[in-house]
């Protein structure tokens, strides 16, 4: 029996090791997914108990630490319950936050453990993973402060921000190589927390909200990392294997990210795009749109044999997911053909968009990956955007001096008619004319996505009867 | 752990390296194959998944004489981790529930 609690951990640790690489594996298809979660949970309980059993736990403490997990699962599942589905970046910016800080307050409390700090290679683990933990966790406090909007969305630049942001990052390095050296004096850690903390913020400043996706995926990945870097100091393989796996997963996506912006990684981190650029502006001469009703728009759809819904950062802003589900319905009804197309970017962090047209309850056979459905577009009836802009502008295949030039994008221009639900002309994030709105076949639709996609099916409802 | 000799420690680190590198590789070719339907709901699990280092705060909080402030550091920690861990996997779980194929047939696609 001592024997089993002895090296029970050990064998929990594997499980756990093993549930967390088959929980991403089965996130390759929904009909699976569920299962990985289940999976997962179950390594994490396991973990849990296999650490209590371990020698180092003295039971003395088993008191205090129960009731850390009780608070933390006190506040977590209540947070986790009660969101709402449009939330979902902003919840996913603040538990990064909360994964972050936890990586780096153990790291800080290894380091004042003893008298004498570690030393060799685990104080170079160490280092990484607090300040990677640090910063993650200031990071991803703003990035939910920009996408809740208790801080401006655009980018805030100064004269000379990548000059000050570097030189805090020499200052960071400097503080943080020290103590792998050489024994530092007292103040040289806390300065490297403070650097850390302050770099994290700065960090995210120049970052407008269109960006949000990468920066997001980015900042998993810092999380990840740090829970790894932490793995390396307690020489923990549990916590390398789940560390690397959040680690490279944040990766791949803010490369997909990128890739879907036509944008390297310094440009998003360091290119502050998103600031109204005057010349776009300036460039923005009066041409004459097309708008139309929503009578007419019904009709048109409603009259389509296919139809490709776009949607975008303005569908979720407006909230119109469960009115996009019922225009979606009602031209089903009548015989249309109505897909959706995705783009990878679209909203504000990766796949947001099909997880709010899921929570509307439009089936997930019907939302298309960029890739997949471009081809479609030139036989389409109407491609109906909705709060999407950049993503459906042209000018990023031909325009070479556009910003957003190389961007891959939805071809909605290919389509028979194309119908755009915007509040206004306003030019979209990165402040760029979009020329699709002047292509004669553009009808714009001004006014809010909600309301006027529900003006919409009353339009249809009334016209159009099913089976006609 | 507590007491190894210079080379032990050094084959466990090397050992430790490996098992970075393969789950590094592991990982870049499991993401790789996750449909993109499903990114939100990949970020929400890894976040919960990073959190594992609840571990690592329970092993310094429960250490037999541990000095004031690395008890409360690792206590926070756990705190955190904790919150993390189960808010991570519960929304997880609540997005995908939402996804439904088409009740009938499947799509045309």
């Amino acid at each position: 029996m001592e024997g089993f609690t002895q090296y029970f951990w050990q064998f929990a640790y594997l499980f756990a090791a093993f549930a967390t690489v088959f929980a991403i594996k089965w996130l390759n298809h929904p009909s699976t997914a569920r299962r990985g979660v289940i999976t997962g949970e179950i390594g994490f309980a396991l973990a849990i108990i296999g650490t209590f059993l371990r020698a180092e736990v003295s039971p003395s403490h088993y008191l205090s630490i129960l009731i850390a997990i009780v608070i933390g699962a006190m506040i977590g599942a209540p947070m986790a319950r009660l969101m709402p589905m449009t939330a979902v970046p902003q919840f996913t910016a603040l538990s990064h936050a909360f994964g972050a800080l936890a990586a780096a307050l153990v790291g800080t409390a290894e380091y004042y453990m003893t008298d004498t700090p570690p030393h060799g290679f685990t104080i170079v683990a160490l280092i990484i993973e607090v300040l990677l933990g640090f910063l993650t966790f200031t990071a991803s406090l703003m990035a939910f402060g920009k996408l809740q909007g208790l801080v401006p969305s655009p980018p805030i630049t100064y004269k000379g921000q990548n000059f000050v942001n570097l030189t805090f990052l020499a200052c960071g390095v400097v503080f943080g190589v020290w103590p792998m050296l050489t024994t530092a004096p007292v103040w040289v850690y806390p300065a490297f927390v403070l650097i850390a903390l302050i770099f994290g913020v700065m960090f995210i400043l120049p970052i407008g909200g269109g960006d949000m996706p990468t920066v997001i995926a980015l900042l998993n990945s810092f999380a990840g990392a740090s829970a790894c870097a932490m793995g390396f100091t307690l020489e923990n393989r549990l916590l390398i294997i789940a560390g690397a796996l959040n680690a490279a997963s944040g990766f791949i996506l803010s490369v997909i990210m990128c890739k879907a912006m036509n944008r390297s990684f310094t440009n998003v981190l360091f290119g502050a795009f998103g600031q109204v650029q005057d010349k776009a502006v300036g460039k923005a001469e009066k041409r004459p749109v097309r708008s139309a009703s929503a009578e007419d728009a019904a009709m048109l759809l409603a009259n389509s044999s296919k139809v490709i819904i776009v949607p975008g950062y303005g569908m979720a802003v407006a909230q119109a997911q469960h009115k996009v589900r019922e225009l979606s319905d009602q031209l089903i009804k009548r015989g249309v053909d109505v897909q959706f197309a995705i783009h990878p970017v679209a909203g504000r962090m990766p796949g947001h968009m099909n997880v709010l047209l899921a929570e509307a309850d439009i089936p997930y056979d019907r939302l298309h990956e960029m890739e997949d459905i471009n081809g479609e577009f030139p036989e389409c009836d109407v491609a109906l955007v909705i709060g999407a802009n950049d993503v459906v502008n042209p000018a990023a295949r031909h325009d070479k001096t556009s910003p957003i030039y190389g961007m891959p994008i939805l071809d909605v221009d290919k389509a028979r008619t194309v119908m755009v639900i915007k509040r206004s002309m306003n030019p979209g994030f990165a402040g760029i004319e979009n020329e699709l709105y002047y292509d004669p076949k553009c009808l714009m639709l001004f006014g809010d996505a909600k309301s006027f996609v529900a003006e919409i099916v009353k339009e249809i409802n009334a016209q159009v009867p099913v089976g006609a | 752990m507590s007491v190894h000799n210079p080379s032990d420690v050094f084959e466990l680190g090397i050992l430790s390296v490996y098992v970075f590198l393969l789950a590094v590789i592991l990982g870049l070719e499991l993401v790789r194959r996750v449909s993109p339907l499903l990114h939100t709901p990949l970020m929400s699990l890894t976040n919960a998944i990073s959190a594992i280092s609840v571990v690592g705060g329970i092993l310094i909080a429960g250490e037999k004489d541990v000095r004031t402030l690395p008890q409360i550091l690792g206590l926070v920690a756990v705190t955190a981790a904790m919150l993390n861990i189960v808010a991570g996997f519960m929304i997880t779980d609540r997005m995908l529930k939402m996804f439904k194929r088409e009740p009938t047939k499947g799509g045309k696609h």
